[in-house]
């Protein structure tokens, strides 16, 4: 009996450490691959909403991070800064706009460094497909109605959807989603307009060790 | 010239009479939420077919090994490192579909259809057979998630092959086709609900060719001995 549960406990110990063993190996080997990837695949879309001609900075490398309850989240927000030889021009910021109708939306949002918006665009979301996805731009160029609007004041009636008396469609059937980033784009232009110096002169990376 | 007969056996089982999709109607929850698109469904039942075939492979491999009381967590161990290797890769190469297809495909792990196929084939059956039911029953899997997907995606968004150079790379652009043009979508098909209601149709499709086919041989047996099924009726009646 014993004979056999120690048998037993040897031969499934040898198949988890089998098991670890190769994926431990496809995982050394497909790692900087993936980096690589998702390297890529945010370069793309940073590139997108910052124009690539005016900065000569590695965007990727040159961040660091901001936590304020106006970026919607109370996690450290990312970043990224456009610059053109050192002098500040650009930045991306991520947000969490955390009224979405169906939980939390990932937004990335660039301003030019007079404060305005050059480009949106959702990152992650769960939004009602055909409804409330149209702020994904493969869906709806909605997404593309904030660029060149800026905020001046505080309480701008102009920045809601049209619905509550503001400049931006809201979609047939859903005004929760389109709301929800009218707000969390607004509230970052205020962070952003707050903190463009420190964030240009922070000397904290979003990578650790700076 | 009976192993030809084995494998046909196999194929028919996997692709029809035991369809993991239709008849078993195991992993049904991979197979409801992401056949949204045809890209999305082919993604997955590739994925799918190919852990199906390497576990079958490894649970048939050291079936003589493994004594029976620890064979579940062994099968478990193989599948789940086969899922894992397998996600790692679409993370390295197919990164848009990895991305698409989120959750679901970690969720490989979960799905019955494999450890079903190793508990139930894999690991009483030599390593050929064992391949080659892997590749059949998944080929059955990814035959129901892409007409699923294809039937989901033609109503919901009028297109078929949606983003499928995620996938297949750039050149896949092209087989993007925009088979109905609709203004509105029909959001009930992308929906859970769609793929519930597409799922049954499937299903009732498939009972209806089956049943079909059994009259058609009944009436072929009763064409070719019409005396004793006469006798047979009469008795019965």
């Amino acid at each position: 009996m014993k004979k056999a549960i120690n048998k037993n406990a040897q031969l499934l110990a040898a198949f988890a450490i089998a098991c670890t063993l190769a994926v431990g190996v496809i995982s050394e080997l497909t790692s900087d691959r993936i980096a690589q990837q998702e390297q890529a695949q945010l370069l793309k879309t940073l590139h997108t909403i910052i124009d690539k001609a005016a900065i000569n900075n590695d965007l990727y490398q040159d961040c660091t991070i901001a936590n304020d309850p106006l970026l919607g989240s109370t996690e450290d927000q990312t970043v990224y800064l456009g610059k053109l030889d050192d002098a500040p021009v650009a930045a991306a910021i991520t947000a969490i706009a955390p009224d979405g109708y169906n939980g939390k939306i990932s937004l990335l949002i660039a301003f030019d460094i007079d404060g305005i918006v050059t480009g949106v665009r959702t990152l992650k979301h769960n939004e009602t497909p055909g409804l409330g996805d149209k702020i994904e731009l493969k869906r709806s160029d909605w997404i593309t109605s904030f660029n060149g609007k800026t905020i001046t004041k505080l309480s701008d009636s102009r920045w809601n959807v049209k619905k509550d008396g503001g400049m931006f469609d809201q979609f047939t059937g859903a005004t929760i989603t389109p709301r929800a980033v009218v707000k969390a784009v607004k509230n970052a232009n205020l962070y952003f307009n707050q903190h463009k110096q420190s964030l240009f002169e922070s000397t904290v990376s979003c990578r650790g060790e700076s | 010239m009976k192993m030809n007969a084995e494998y046909k056996e196999l194929a028919i089982q996997g692709l029809w009479k035991n369809n993991p999709g239709l008849v078993q109607l195991l992993g049904l929850c991979p197979l409801l939420a992401v056949t949204a698109t045809v890209t999305n469904a082919l993604g997955l039942g590739l994925a799918t077919l190919l852990v199906l075939i390497g576990s079958n492979v490894t649970v048939s491999l050291v079936r003589e090994w493994v004594p029976k009381e620890i064979r579940i967590p062994v099968f478990v161990l193989i599948i789940a490192a086969f899922v894992t290797v397998i996600q790692l890769l679409m993370n390295a190469y197919t990164y848009g579909i990895y991305q698409s297809l989120g959750i679901f495909l970690p969720l490989i792990v979960t799905n019955c259809a494999i450890i079903g196929r190793a508990e139930a084939y894999a690991s009483k059956n030599p390593v050929k057979q064992a391949a080659f039911d892997g590749l059949m029953m998944g080929l059955g899997f990814a035959l129901v998630l892409i007409v699923l997907g294809a039937i989901r995606e033609v109503l919901g968004q009028g297109t078929l092959f949606d983003g499928a150079e995620l996938l297949l790379g750039e050149w896949a652009s092209v087989l993007r086709v925009e088979v109905l043009h609709l203004d509105n979508k029909f959001l009930l098909a992308i929906l859970p609900p769609g793929a519930f209601i597409a799922m049954g149709f499937l299903i009732a499709v498939k009972n209806y060719i089956d049943e079909k086919q059994k009259e058609k041989q009944k009436l072929q047996q009763s064409q070719e001995e019409p005396s004793t099924i006469e006798r047979v009726r009469v008795n019965f009646d």
